[in-house]
């Protein structure tokens, strides 16, 4: 009996959502219309700067302090120096420099590191060590694809839950069903189910069908995407429900699912790199479910992770998921 | 002995600083229309809502078939608010078959479809409904599970003449069924035509309660008779209460013959007089007042 109230919610939602073209086609176009733009935007070069990665920059030796005060050159200071290798595997960096130890990293397949290497090299062979890295251009869109991704899931997940519970309660829907024998716990794993099968749909309708026209980094594997995205997705329709679990106001809902989102939009490590953000504010994205899952997608997706690397962030979002549904469930009010 | 249907106990519901409903009993035998009847503010949806079970009392008791409300009454009761809005982008079969798959014992559907004339609209989405055709799928909704008790609040209200009609003749059906029914209205002709028994609701109380006709005869022993205004010149030498209405007249009276006799002497015209009995909207403003509630 249980399953079959269960289903009922379950098949009368998804129709609700399926026939609702104009949200349904915002879901899908939206993501498509933001990764192509930015397919647009940085299909040519970036800039003309080089861009440098310093380590023990304040013991750097005379040599190196006389390459460190070239200009058109971006310098900046490096601590991990294997992060900072990866980067220049990835040419996101187009050299790494020990200025202590005149010792550099560049990558044989880049432009970029071979003229750079140049400049550096221009006095004297003898003073700097090379190091030769390899590895395939990681570009701003790759990087941010996984992200794009995410947030998207993000918003249909918070919107497309807790708003339509608080606009649910406030026309009186959920008072007539709490006047039948269905349970809260039957309603919400409806919603919940509902909303999973859509956004993963969704969400694998806009990953294949951008990746037609825009090639994007996939080295990972797509099952293991596809569970990070699942929980992912559970974790913030569980975050959604805490945010309806009472208000009656769509207004006080609207403002805050725009307070969690918006600063998960800017905050997770969507469109930038977190790594020299203030440590407070990296405690603070450490909290937000977007940042894991951009984080593990963005593993799979460009450094070709497996689950096993990625299992922090699974870890964070399953237990935030059981959290957020365990309060949101307690919490719910049916009028 | 067979316990009452629906039994209610000294119920008392207090919000923070107002007490809502103030001690009422009542006990329902299957089988019966009972209205509950008020002016706003008086008590009936907070009474009627604790009864559905989605509101709880402060305290008393309410005994369905002799047990607590429970999941069984859940089951084997049906409920139409007076406005409930139901999902967009479904048609009213979908929406019937949704509600229908939330019990155990399921209705007809096609047999309920066509007593309450849907079949025209089955594939139309809910939010296409004209206000008429809305009402007749939620009471399709309130009997797609076979119940033994119906819940109707305020189920006429905003409906054309027309679809008043059309709605009570529904009403009537499933009274004929032999099904109970508590329906709550402001008109005060629904009450009268539908509901075997009545009570009268004010400041959370029940101040009458009875058949409707043993109501008004208990308070009521007189008539009104009405003439136009054109009629009467002078009113002040009758010897008799008459008020003054929109174009007419009104008096009340127990005794006809003497104010005809009286109207007759003093060369009054009788050739537009009416008498009317009292109704259940004199005894509903004779005890409620005529103060506006809000």
């Amino acid at each position: 009996m249980l399953f079959k109230r269960f289903m009922a919610l379950l098949h009368t939602r998804n129709k609700e959502f399926i026939r609702d073209r104009s949200s349904l086609g915002w879901n899908i176009i939206m993501p498509v219309l933001i990764v192509a733009g930015f397919a647009f935007a940085f299909s040519g070069d970036i800039g003309e700067q080089f861009k440098v990665g310093i380590l023990n920059q304040a013991e750097a030796s005379d040599a190196s302090k006389k390459f460190l005060s070239l200009k058109h050159i971006d310098f900046y200071q490096v601590d991990d120096q294997e992060k900072a290798v990866i980067k220049v595997q990835r040419h996101q960096v187009d050299m790494l420099l020990d200025a202590k130890n005149q010792q550099y990293w560049v990558n044989s397949e880049s432009p970029s590191g071979y003229l750079v290497e140049k400049i550096l090299l221009t006095d004297d062979d003898e003073k700097f060590q090379k190091q030769t890295v390899s590895g395939k251009q990681i570009r701003y869109l790759d990087w941010v694809v996984p992200g794009i991704l995410s947030m998207n899931m993000m918003f249909s997940a918070l919107f497309g839950v807790g708003f339509v519970i608080v606009r649910y309660r406030k026309n009186g829907m959920l008072k007539r069903l709490k006047a039948t024998p269905i349970t809260a716990f039957e309603y919400l794993s409806a919603q919940i189910v509902s909303r999973m099968i859509l956004i993963m749909i969704v969400t694998a309708f806009v990953f294949y069908g951008t990746h037609l026209f825009v090639d994007f980094a996939m080295y990972g594997s797509h099952l293991s995407l596809f569970l990070v995205f699942a929980l992912g997705a559970l974790s913030m329709i569980s975050l959604g429900l805490v945010v309806a679990a009472r208000i009656t106001s769509e207004e006080m809902a609207g403002g805050l699912l725009n307070l969690f989102s918006w600063p998960m939009m800017f905050f997770s490590g969507v469109w930038f790199s977190l790594e020299g953000a203030a440590p407070a504010m990296q405690m603070i994205a450490e909290v937000f479910p977007l940042t894991h899952v951009t984080a593990a997608a963005r593993s799979i997706m460009v450094d070709g992770a497996g689950l096993l690397d990625v299992s922090y962030h699974l870890l964070v979002l399953t237990g935030q998921s059981i959290v957020f549904l365990l309060f949101g469930s307690w919490f719910f009010k049916w009028d | 002995m067979t316990p009452a249907l629906l039994q209610i106990k000294n119920l008392v519901k207090h919000y923070s600083n107002v007490q809502a409903v103030n001690g009422i009993d009542i006990t329902l035998d299957s089988g019966i229309c009972f209205g509950l009847l008020g002016p706003n503010g008086a008590g009936k949806t907070t009474t009627v809502e604790i009864l559905e079970g989605i509101n709880e009392a402060t305290s008393g008791e309410i005994l369905y078939k002799g047990k607590p409300l429970g999941d069984t009454f859940r089951k084997e009761a049906g409920i139409m608010f007076q406005s409930t809005a139901l999902q967009d982008f479904i048609t009213v079969r979908e929406t019937l078959q949704m509600f229908a798959d939330f019990y155990p014992v399921q209705a007809d559907l096609d047999d309920l479809i066509k007593r309450c004339n849907l079949t025209e609209y089955l594939d139309q989405d809910n939010r296409q409904l004209s206000g008429g055709q809305r009402q007749r799928l939620l009471l399709a909704i309130a009997l797609v599970n076979e119940p033994d008790i119906i819940f109707l609040d305020e189920p006429t209200t905003g409906l054309d003449p027309q679809a008043r009609r059309n709605f009570w003749n529904l009403i009537n059906d499933i009274k004929a069924e032999g099904k109970t029914i508590v329906l709550t209205t402001h008109y005060m002709d629904e009450a009268y035509t539908l509901c075997d028994e009545i009570a009268i609701m004010d400041h959370g109380k029940i101040i009458a309660q009875g058949t409707p006709k043993a109501l008004l005869k208990a308070n009521f022993n007189d008539v009104i008779l009405q003439l136009p205004d054109t009629e009467i010149m002078d009113l002040e030498h009758l010897p008799f209460t008459v008020h003054k209405r929109k174009g007419h007249i009104e008096i009340t009276t127990s005794d006809v013959d003497e104010v005809v006799s009286l109207l007759i002497e003093n060369n009054i015209s009788l050739a537009h007089l009416q008498i009317r009995s009292r109704t259940l909207d004199d005894l509903f403003l004779e005890l409620t007042g005529k103060e506006l509630r809000v």
